[in-house]
Parts: C-alpha cells; sequence; structure tokens
C-alpha cells in the first residue's frame, strides 16, 4: 500500500536525458541566471530564451506542449509582483480606484511573469529528464556542502515513507468515523476534525523523529563518523561540454542582446 | 577464540527503566543461534550492544574486539547488523549507494568497494536492482538488500532483528535459504519458532531482560512448560 507520489522523472534516452546531470545542473542554474540578470523589457532575448526551452523541450522527447502546460502552477507566485504596476512611478495609464497604472510598472510586471514563467519552463525540463538520485549525486560532484546534499536525500527517501504513514493514520480514522444509528453525520465537527488532525500530525512527527534516531543507529553500525562520503565522480564527456559550451555561447548572446540594443 | 564472548552485561535505559540484568552469552565461530522471547524481553537491546551502539556496564568482546572506543571501527566492521524494519536499514537514494554505504565509511578504495557491492548484490541475488530506488521495492527484496548492505562490509558476524517479520511465504522461504548458504556466524531474534527449528541448532530464550534457557533448539523446543512460562509457542 503505497501512495502515489508522482516521481517527477520520465524514462527516456533523448540526448537531454543522456547529458550528465552536472551538465543539466549546471546548463540550467546559468539558463535562470540570464534570464533573472536581463533587463526589464528586453523582449527580443525573453523570446529567444523562450524558443531555447521549447528546443530542448522537442529535443528531450517529451515534446514542446509538455513543461508548457506544467509551468503554469508557477504563475500564482508570480503575483507577487502584482503590485508593481501600481507603485512603480511613471507615465499613468489607467486609474483603478485611488491607484495609477503605471506604463513602467506593468513592463516590469510582465518582465517578471515571462522570465520566472521560462526559468521554471527549464527547471521542469532538468527534473523530468535527470533521475532523482542523479541530481543529488550531480550536486554533491559539484561541491555542495554534503550535509545539505544529505538533507535532501533523506528528505526525498523518507518523504514516501512519512506519507504511506499518513495515508495509513487517514485510512484508521476514516475505518472509525461511522454514522450512529440517528445517521448524524459522520465523525464531529471542526474542532473536533482539528483536533484529530493535530493528533496525527504529532503522532507523525514523534514517528519521524524515533524512525530518525534508527536510521542514524543504522548508519552508525555501518561505520558512519559523522561525515558522508561519495563514490568516485567520473569526468565529463565530450557531448557534456560541446552542450555546455554551446549553452554557454547561447546565453552569452541572448545576454548581449538584451544589454546592448 | 569465541565471536561473541559477553559477561554479566547490565544496561538501564535512560529513563532508568532496567532492559539487561546481567546477560552473559557465548557464541563460537560459524554458530546460528537464535534469540527467542517475548517483545520487551531485551533482545533487540542486546543486539544494539554488540557493535556498541549502546553501551552497558559488564564485558563485552566482539569478534576478538573489546569494545572500547578505541575499536570501534574495527568491530563495526565485523558485525553486521540487520534492523528489523528494512527502511531504516535503507536509506540511501538507490540500493547501490545503500550497500555501498558500509565499505565506503570503512575507508576502502572505490575499486574495492565496487567489488564488494558486485559481490554482496550477487549473494542475495539482487544484481538486476543495483539501479532501483529502494522505496519501491517490496518487503522481501528489502530485506534481502538489507543483509546484502552488511555483506559487503565482509561481516564475520550477521545479527539480525527478527529477519522473517512480515514477509510473505515465499519471500520467507527466500530469506531462509539465503541464510542456510551463508557461511557466517549468525545471531537472529525472532517470534518464527519454525524458522528457529529449520536454521539455528541453537536457541536462547530471554525474558524480562535475563537469559531463561539456553541449549539445543530441539530439546528447548520439547519443553512445553518452559515456552510456556516464556510465552513461547511453537505452531503444530
Amino acid at each position: 500500500m503505497h501512495i502515489n507520489l508522482a516521481d517527477q522523472h520520465h524514462r527516456g534516452s533523448s540526448l537531454i536525458h543522456r547529458l550528465d546531470p552536472r551538465t543539466k545542473l549546471i546548463g540550467t542554474l546559468l539558463f535562470i541566471v540570464a534570464a533573472t540578470v536581463l533587463p526589464p523589457g528586453a523582449w527580443l532575448p525573453y523570446g529567444l530564451l523562450f524558443a531555447a526551452s521549447l528546443v530542448v523541450a522537442q529535443r528531450t522527447g517529451l515534446g514542446t506542449g509538455f513543461a508548457l502546460r506544467r509551468s503554469f502552477v508557477a504563475l500564482p507566485f508570480a503575483l507577487a509582483a502584482i503590485t508593481l504596476p501600481f507603485t512603480v512611478p511613471g507615465e499613468g495609464l489607467a486609474r483603478l480606484g485611488p491607484l495609477t497604472i503605471s506604463a513602467e510598472g506593468l513592463v516590469r510586471f510582465a518582465s517578471i511573469l515571462i522570465k520566472s514563467w521560462v526559468s521554471v519552463q527549464m527547471a521542469i525540463l532538468m527534473t523530468y529528464t535527470t533521475a532523482f538520485p542523479e541530481l543529488l549525486w550531480g550536486l554533491r560532484a559539484l561541491r555542495l556542502p554534503p550535509t545539505l546534499v544529505a538533507i535532501i536525500s533523506f528528505m526525498y527517501r523518507y518523504l514516501f515513507v512519512l506519507a504511506d504513514e499518513a495515508l495509513r493514520l487517514t485510512r484508521a480514522r476514516a475505518a472509525r468515523s461511522g454514522a450512529g444509528a440517528d445517521r448524524r453525520r459522520t465523525g464531529g465537527g471542526v474542532v473536533w476534525r482539528g483536533k484529530v488532525a493535530g493528533g496525527m500530525v504529532g503522532n507523525l512527527t514523534l514517528r519521524a523523529f524515533e524512525r530518525s534516531e534508527r536510521i542514524h543507529d543504522a548508519m552508525v553500525a555501518r561505520g558512519y563518523q559523522g561525515e558522508m562520503r561519495m563514490l568516485d565522480t567520473p569526468h565529463l564527456h565530450d557531448a557534456d561540454r560541446s552542450a555546455l559550451v554551446g549553452w554557454v555561447t547561447f546565453l552569452a548572446m541572448t545576454l548581449l542582446i538584451g544589454f546592448v540594443f | 577464540m569465541a565471536t561473541i564472548e559477553i559477561h554479566d552485561l547490565k544496561f538501564n535505559y535512560p529513563d532508568g527503566h532496567p532492559a539487561l540484568l546481567g546477560v552473559s552469552l557465548t557464541v563460537k565461530p560459524g554458530e546460528r543461534v537464535a534469540l527467542v522471547g517475548p517483545n520487551g524481553a531485551g533482545k533487540s537491546t542486546l543486539m544494539l550492544h554488540l557493535n556498541g551502539i549502546l553501551q552497558g556496564q559488564g564485558q563485552l568482546r566482539v569478534c576478538g574486539w573489546s569494545l572500547d572506543n578505541g575499536h570501534l571501527g574495527q568491530v563495526r566492521a565485523a558485525v553486521g547488523l540487520v534492523f528489523q524494519d528494512p527502511d531504516d536499514q535503507l536509506f540511501s537514494p538507490t540500493v547501490y549507494e545503500d550497500v555501498a554505504f558500509g565499505p565506503l565509511h570503512m575507508g576502502l578504495p572505490v575499486a574495492e568497494v565496487r567489488q564488494r557491492v558486485d559481490r554482496a548484490l550477487r549473494a542475495v541475488g539482487m544484481s538486476e536492482y543495483a539501479g532501483r530506488v529502494s522505496h519501491h521495492l517490496s518487503v522481501g527484496e528489502k530485506k534481502r538488500i538489507a543483509i546484502a548492505t552488511v555483506l559487503s562490509m565482509d561481516a564475520q558476524l550477521l545479527v539480525l532483528d527478527e529477519p522473517t517479520a512480515g514477509l510473505d511465504p515465499r519471500a520467507r522461504r527466500g530469506i531462509i535459504n539465503l541464510l542456510r548458504e551463508l557461511p557466517q556466524t549468525v545471531l537472529a531474534s525472532t517470534h518464527d519458532l519454525l524458522f528457529v527449528r529449520e536454521l539455528f541448532p541453537r536457541m536462547v530464550i530471554m525474558d524480562k531482560g535475563r537469559i531463561v534457557a539456553d541449549g539445543a533448539t530441539a530439546a528447548l523446543l520439547a519443553d512445553q512448560a518452559l515456552l510456556e512460562a516464556h510465552g513461547l509457542e511453537l505452531p503444530r
């Protein structure tokens, strides 16, 4: 009985799938940095980045619409910038009650929206073409602090275990939430439900805590002394090198266009 | 030289609750010993002493090493402790990394680590599972891999906490066949007396922090009064 937490990774054998996880991590990071530093209203470079994300999506074999559809989840976060059209001073476009929408503010807002949207698309493509263990391995190989990688690794491993436990708890609650003879609704009111839910969260926390002690014992039993070690790191292939060089060149040109023209 | 030599081991939990009240046990190399007794008898506590995770008072020598802080590394390499819940034992992203964890943290060179991982996975018949994520495996598969994680350390002594608990008959049979083939000294705690009868010539009964019987499995299992006194029951 496992909870179905969808693993992001989609198997495949495309060029993008076969790239070294380090290449993909660096490539994605550079892409996001480039998108971030571009000035507001640089529509042509934005278009280039968007086109690049479409090409990559097409090359992964997942299809151009794949990341496009999934990237809409990020839009609500971009709404954090919704105040910009009202607060940035500039030429007034329209009035909304006491507020004025400025053209400069609107451009900045649209830029942030587009930047975060293309960035999320690229990140989605990376996670869908790289298995999580490989991603972790890539982070380690890129010299991210081992403790940080270990935390992410344990989170990934035990998220499923914890979710399974939560599923069992909710099932146990459902199994005992029968209706009385007078057919009142099952369970109690909001307060009662809140109490039960709170108890379950506490229960899960305790279980997680106890499990973490057992896991630590299991690590110590196999020689862990406070330092996570990893297997060797193979050298990057030529394909990875050329992919990175091409990618960096493209991003540099995009930035050039954005700043010069 | 005995593999396990325990003399008058006492241990209290941090809250003061006594768990072991003077346990003495000697296990010779190559022996297979089953540790049985009701829940709370102190079986798991005793097992956690065998590589120094818990440290009580008393004399303890395992695989020739005393368990003071100077030798813990050697002891932990020599003793393969397999926990009851394989989700505790398998904490790495992939099966391969889990089996490599022990030898890697013993400080072995990478080439040797890889050799040992391949050998250990082959020994438990799980070579094709190397790249898999543990979460998606069955309990039986996880238990086999949990055993591989200590075989890769070249452990001389396997300490198994309830190796057949929660397994369906086929997976249980698989574990029995696997353990039968392993040459190591084995100390296993279990409630599965049929498993004991089949695989362990010697049986130790614990109850309330003490060893209450220690002898040939056939003789102890024939003693109805003894089994009943300690809440044990042999299915017929």
